[in-house]
């Protein structure tokens, strides 16, 4: 950005503050369509549902709607019924199972995504098919995988559900289908893991590993005190997306699992049921409230605890 | 070093690589191949166990079944409008802001880069009740220009922070020799850099278009006859049977994802760098 001076060296004396401030005036005007989408699909929206939130109200007619404070959140009854969602089981069950799907998920991402860009980045035959390969389960549809592998796991016509485990639902049982989630998301996004650790790898000074072969030090150890440290800041970068996508996982959900189940797996998939299928406008908001408030405080912890530079 | 000092320990090791590759391969490959397979079977062949199913006669009726269904031809092309709406539009205005962010020096230019990054990690549920009530109210319930204009909500970010970060590496001279000869700041843009981010353009394009391609909350809740390819897929139900026809499923399943497998293949290089700018940059 130390480009402005040279554009007219002659005056360049006289006329450079005004050529920033003339600048400074036109960015904004570039700035400006980026700004207003911006607020009109995101600012607004989150507005109105932390509006929402506060009221009673019905998707049907979101204009009648009534003020009642933080009971979306947290209300009991006279007789001692708890209409808050947050005294809803069904929710905890949702936020643990989220929870659960993100981190084993992620964990075993990151280590296949490893794996898979170390073996794609050495040299052997065959190095170009698998790099294509490795694309493949990335570019397939969400709902198409979801359809894919609740095939699969079908009880009687499905590869797994059939041949491997002889003819048990899977996906009927809450305790077991939350595994059989995390096994399509791994299958689904290990591929953009490894794509993003391989272009860290990539990027690696590969005559600091001559160095290391002549000092004598075993791959084992170049992979820990070289590989691993250098790659931190590309592997960080790619944990904190894959997190925040898998925290906000509905579609495989939604489809495998169908909206009631999907509402005790994933705090999207509750707060839709809530939102949508039971046109709650009110309480509804109140749950994606809390997954907004829930996902930026992870980031922000993310962000401060790493120190991840997005820049 | 080992192979000069153990021939056998060599081969061993090589011998267990590549079985790790195939395993790899098998993993990431067999269940999308299993898939085809199932899309070329006859439904009545489905009960049958692994060595004959993979034996038993092809046919192409499930594919007839998927082409010959309104909904789903209806859906396509729906989700081709709607994809290519929202990517040009995101792109256009991208690419002002791109360029404002990448060559510009004002002041709070950090801010609304933070500001977009973290609209990038919005969770697209704590939009959707608000969204609803306003697609309501503007009266776009179930047509395309609700899902067009609400995919900026990922589009934007993603143009934005990639093009950025491409307009950075731009060569400053160009720009300056344009501004020299009398250029506004628009024409600079359009006649000058726009061609040279080209490449840029045609990957970030791509990838959003693949991300619109795949939206599936927005399409189920603005939309219920006029729907997109991602609700159509997850509510298939073939010409007339009862049970899940799961050879039109594949099939359909299949039909969606071949192109867009095309593109990333011809565009691989461009995706891989584009994903990385994108992510591992920002």
């Amino acid at each position: 950005m130390t480009t402005q001076s040279t554009v007219t060296p002659n005056n360049a004396p006289v006329s450079r503050k005004g050529i920033e401030a003339a600048r400074a005036r036109q960015a904004i005007w570039f700035l400006l369509p980026t700004l207003i989408a911006i607020a009109l699909v995101a600012g607004y929206p989150l507005y109105r549902t932390i509006y929402y939130s506060l009221f009673e109200a019905n998707l049907t007619n979101p204009d009648q709607a009534k003020f009642v404070g933080l009971h979306n959140f947290w209300f009991t009854t006279e007789d001692g019924i708890g209409i808050g969602f947050l005294q809803d089981p069904k929710w905890w069950q949702s936020v643990q199972n989220t929870l659960l799907f993100t981190v084993v998920s992620v964990f075993l991402e990151t280590v296949f995504g490893m794996i898979i860009a170390l073996v794609v980045n050495s040299n052997f035959k065959g190095r170009a098919f698998m790099r294509t390969a490795m694309l493949i389960p990335w570019a397939i549809p969400t709902v198409v995988s979801a359809q894919m592998w609740t095939y699969m796991y079908n009880d009687s016509f499905g590869l797994i559900g059939r041949g491997v485990l002889g003819g048990r639902a899977l996906l009927a049982d809450s305790s077991s289908a939350i595994w059989a989630m995390i096994a399509v998301d791994v299958w689904k996004t290990t591929s953009f893991m490894a794509l993003l650790i391989l272009a860290g790898l990539q990027s690696l000074p590969s005559d600091m590993y001559e160095a290391a072969d002549m000092d004598g030090a075993s791959k084992w150890t170049q992979f820990w005190r070289m590989t691993l440290p250098l790659l931190r800041p590309a592997l960080l970068v790619a944990l904190v997306f894959r997190s925040l996508d898998a925290l906000r996982v509905f579609d495989i959900m939604y489809v495998m699992l169908g909206a009631n189940n999907a509402a005790t797996t994933s705090m999207t998939g509750y707060a839709r049921l809530a939102l949508i299928d039971n046109q709650l406008l009110g309480s509804g908001s109140a749950v994606a409230v809390a997954i907004f408030v829930i996902i930026m405080a992870i980031v922000v912890a993310y962000v401060t605890a790493f120190r991840v530079k997005f820049d | 070093m080992l192979a000069k000092r153990n021939p056998t320990l060599f081969y061993l090791q090589r011998i267990g690589f590549y079985v790790l590759v195939i395993l790899i391969a098998f993993y990431l490959l067999f269940p999308f191949l299993w898939a085809v397979l199932t899309s070329f079977r006859r439904g009545g062949d489905l009960f049958l166990v692994p060595s004959k199913f993979i034996l038993a006669p092809s046919t192409i009726s499930n594919y007839v079944t998927v082409f010959n269904n309104p909904q789903f031809q209806h859906a396509f092309l729906l989700s081709l409008v709607v994809a290519a709406g929202s990517v040009a539009l995101s792109l256009l205005i991208g690419t002002l802001a791109a360029y404002a962010l990448g060559r510009f020096r004002f002041k709070g230019k950090s801010m609304i880069l933070y500001i977009i990054l973290a609209v990038s990690v919005f969770p697209q549920i704590a939009v959707l009740g608000g969204l609803y009530t306003v697609v309501q109210a503007s009266g776009t319930y179930n047509n395309p220009v609700a899902l067009i204009f609400s995919y900026l909500i990922f589009t934007i970010p993603f143009t934005v922070w990639v093009l950025t970060s491409f307009v950075r590496d731009i060569p400053g001279e160009l720009e300056e020799a344009s501004l020299v000869d009398g250029a506004t700041p628009l024409q600079t843009l359009f006649l000058v850099l726009f061609p040279v981010m080209m490449p840029a353009l045609v990957t970030t394009g791509l990838l959003a278009f693949i991300n619109c391609w795949n939206e599936y909350l927005f399409a189920l809740t603005f939309t219920s006859s006029n729907r997109t390819i991602p609700p159509v897929i997850a509510n298939f139900s073939g010409a007339s049977q009862f049970d899940q026809p799961w050879g039109p499923i594949m099939a359909a399943s299949i039909v969606v994802t071949v192109p867009l497998i095309a593109l990333v293949l011809i565009f691989q290089r461009n995706i891989v760098s584009g994903l990385t700018a994108g992510a591992v940059k920002g």
